[in-house]
């Protein structure tokens, strides 16, 4: 399905996510985490930048992962984008919600 | 794998060691029945050395290191085995150490794990004298071994504790890191069905910072907590620790592996099978089961020096105990999740998918016949095929 986000047609699934990653720019993040109740802080947008690093990369992501990074701890993670920070954050960071649930 | 791959091997030019630190072999889907007193230890262990086929050899001892660039496994011996192709399937184990008071002054008197033979022993003896409270039935994160499990556990519970005439006594609430009951959400619906018709809570969401020993809670990394008189945990699981001391794991010990061919994506020559791996799949022993198939003649192509097949679907097959004498069943794989129907035989079953009944449970005990006299011997189940059969599903 498509939705307009920051005053383009973007292509996402039924959950907001990111279809296409290339369609991805930073008012689109912003638009996001605005809707999540988040004002994004550079702090935020060093670990948006290691996660799509990582997707870049095809590396599976996990909660886990990240705290061990050193990028940012789980704590702080969960300070940033609070409740569910893995989802919130790929969702953001316009990369699908990672598959770590089997 | 042993027993698969010395049918097929010629015996003059290939020699088949298994290497195993322990004695015993344990059936660990029987762990979950030995905290309700449905099995005894007898049960579940036996000695290894019966399972091991005619022709190959079996060594009792630690591995120090797998010096993967060199094709040598070091013993803690001191020995060096030399090989030319290596299967690894060290499993994946528990950590409670990973969080915080996890393992502390409660571990084993009020805070248990059930998924170490230690460990499910001695909360079969807790379960025998408490007198009931809050119980939390609870998972650290994922990816953990049957991942149905917990919920098991929480569904035996239901039904233990009405058969001791004290399910009013207890409190039941199931705890996850995940948004709902299961991973796949066809199944997540049926199952949380389940949990609201059996008066069993769910807190979803819960990413566990730590176990508070002293106020007896679990608090998780948003400030929530959660107050337990007898907390049952499914601590993070990991794969061994000789893949850290090899180099050859991941963030959590599981070694990175090709999800169709079970190739290491680092090592030519090694192989990976169940747990110890990290793909996409569930890890349950059915899954280690249909794996082994497609191994064998990725084993048998690779000697050959022809193209590996990518044939592995990641087909998983879970009986799922409900209590009262149900269960349910589920058959699902990379691409499609479970859903209703019937199995093995599509349209006639006798067993149903994602439905509870006494024929499914009758599955599920029967299975442990089946695991010690027909899996470790590496014999084809009748009927099931290695790969997932799309045939008898509801996939609308």
């Amino acid at each position: 399905m498509e939705k307009i986000i920051a005053g383009k047609t973007i292509e996402v699934n039924e959950e907001g996510y990111l279809t296409n990653f290339p369609q991805w720019n930073k008012e689109i993040g912003e638009a996001i985490s605005t809707e999540a109740n988040i004002s994004l802080t550079p702090r935020h947008w060093q670990v948006i930048d290691y996660i799509q690093g990582e997707f870049k990369k095809e590396s599976p992501l996990s909660i886990r992962k990240i705290g061990k990074s050193g990028v940012v701890d789980i704590k702080e993670m969960y300070a940033l984008f609070p409740n569910a920070p893995l989802k919130t954050a790929t969702k953001i960071a316009g990369i699908p919600k990672p598959a770590s649930c089997i | 794998m042993a027993n698969h791959l010395q049918h097929e091997l010629d015996k003059n030019e290939w020699e088949i060691n298994i290497i195993d630190e322990r004695e015993e072999h344990h059936y660990q889907p029987g762990y979950l029945f030995l905290p309700f007193d449905i099995y005894e230890p007898e049960d579940i262990v036996k000695s290894i050395k019966e399972f091991i086929p005619k022709g190959v050899r079996l060594l009792t001892d630690k591995i120090e290191k797998i010096d993967a660039a060199n094709n040598v496994v070091q013993m803690k011996n001191g020995d060096h085995l030399h090989y030319e192709i290596l299967i690894i399937a060290t499993g994946a184990k528990i950590a409670p150490e990973e969080v915080e008071g996890m393992k502390g002054a409660e571990w084993q008197k009020s805070v248990f794990d059930f998924y170490t033979f230690e460990g499910s022993l001695a909360l079969r003896n807790k379960l025998r004298e408490w007198e009931g409270g809050r119980l939390l039935v609870h998972i650290t994160e994922m990816p953990i071994k049957c991942p149905v499990a917990p919920l098991e556990f929480a569904f035996l519970a239901d039904s233990f504790f009405k058969h001791k005439h004290m399910r009013d006594k207890v409190e039941i609430t199931y705890v996850t890191p995940l948004s709902g009951a299961f991973t796949k959400p066809k199944a997540t619906e049926a199952l949380d069905h389940l949990l609201q018709e059996k008066n069993i809570n769910i807190e979803s969401d819960f990413a566990i910072a730590e176990v508070d020993n002293e106020n007896k809670k679990i608090i998780d990394y948003g400030g929530r907590e959660i107050p337990f008189d007898l907390l049952v945990t499914v601590p993070t699981n990991k794969g061994d620790e000789l893949m850290e001391r090899s180099g050859l794991g991941d963030e959590l010990n599981y070694v990175p592996t090709h999800k169709a061919t079970l190739q290491s994506l680092k090592y030519k020559n090694i192989f990976v099978l169940g747990d110890a791996s990290n793909i996409p799949a569930s890890k349950a022993g059915s899954v280690a089961h249909f794996e082994a198939e497609i191994l064998t003649e990725n084993i048998l192509l690779f000697i050959k020096g022809e193209p590996l097949k990518e044939e592995f679907d990641g087909h998983a097959n879970c009986f799922i105990e409900t209590g009262n004498g149900k269960a349910l069943l589920i058959d699902f794989n990379y691409t499609h999740e479970p859903v209703e129907g019937t199995f093995p035989f599509p349209g006639i079953g006798p067993m149903r998918l994602l439905k509870e009944s006494r024929m499914n449970h009758m599955g599920k005990l029967a299975f442990k016949w089946i695991y010690w006299n027909v899996l470790l011997k590496g014999t084809h189940i009748p009927f099931v095929s290695a790969t997932m059969q799309e045939a008898g599903k509801n996939f609308a």
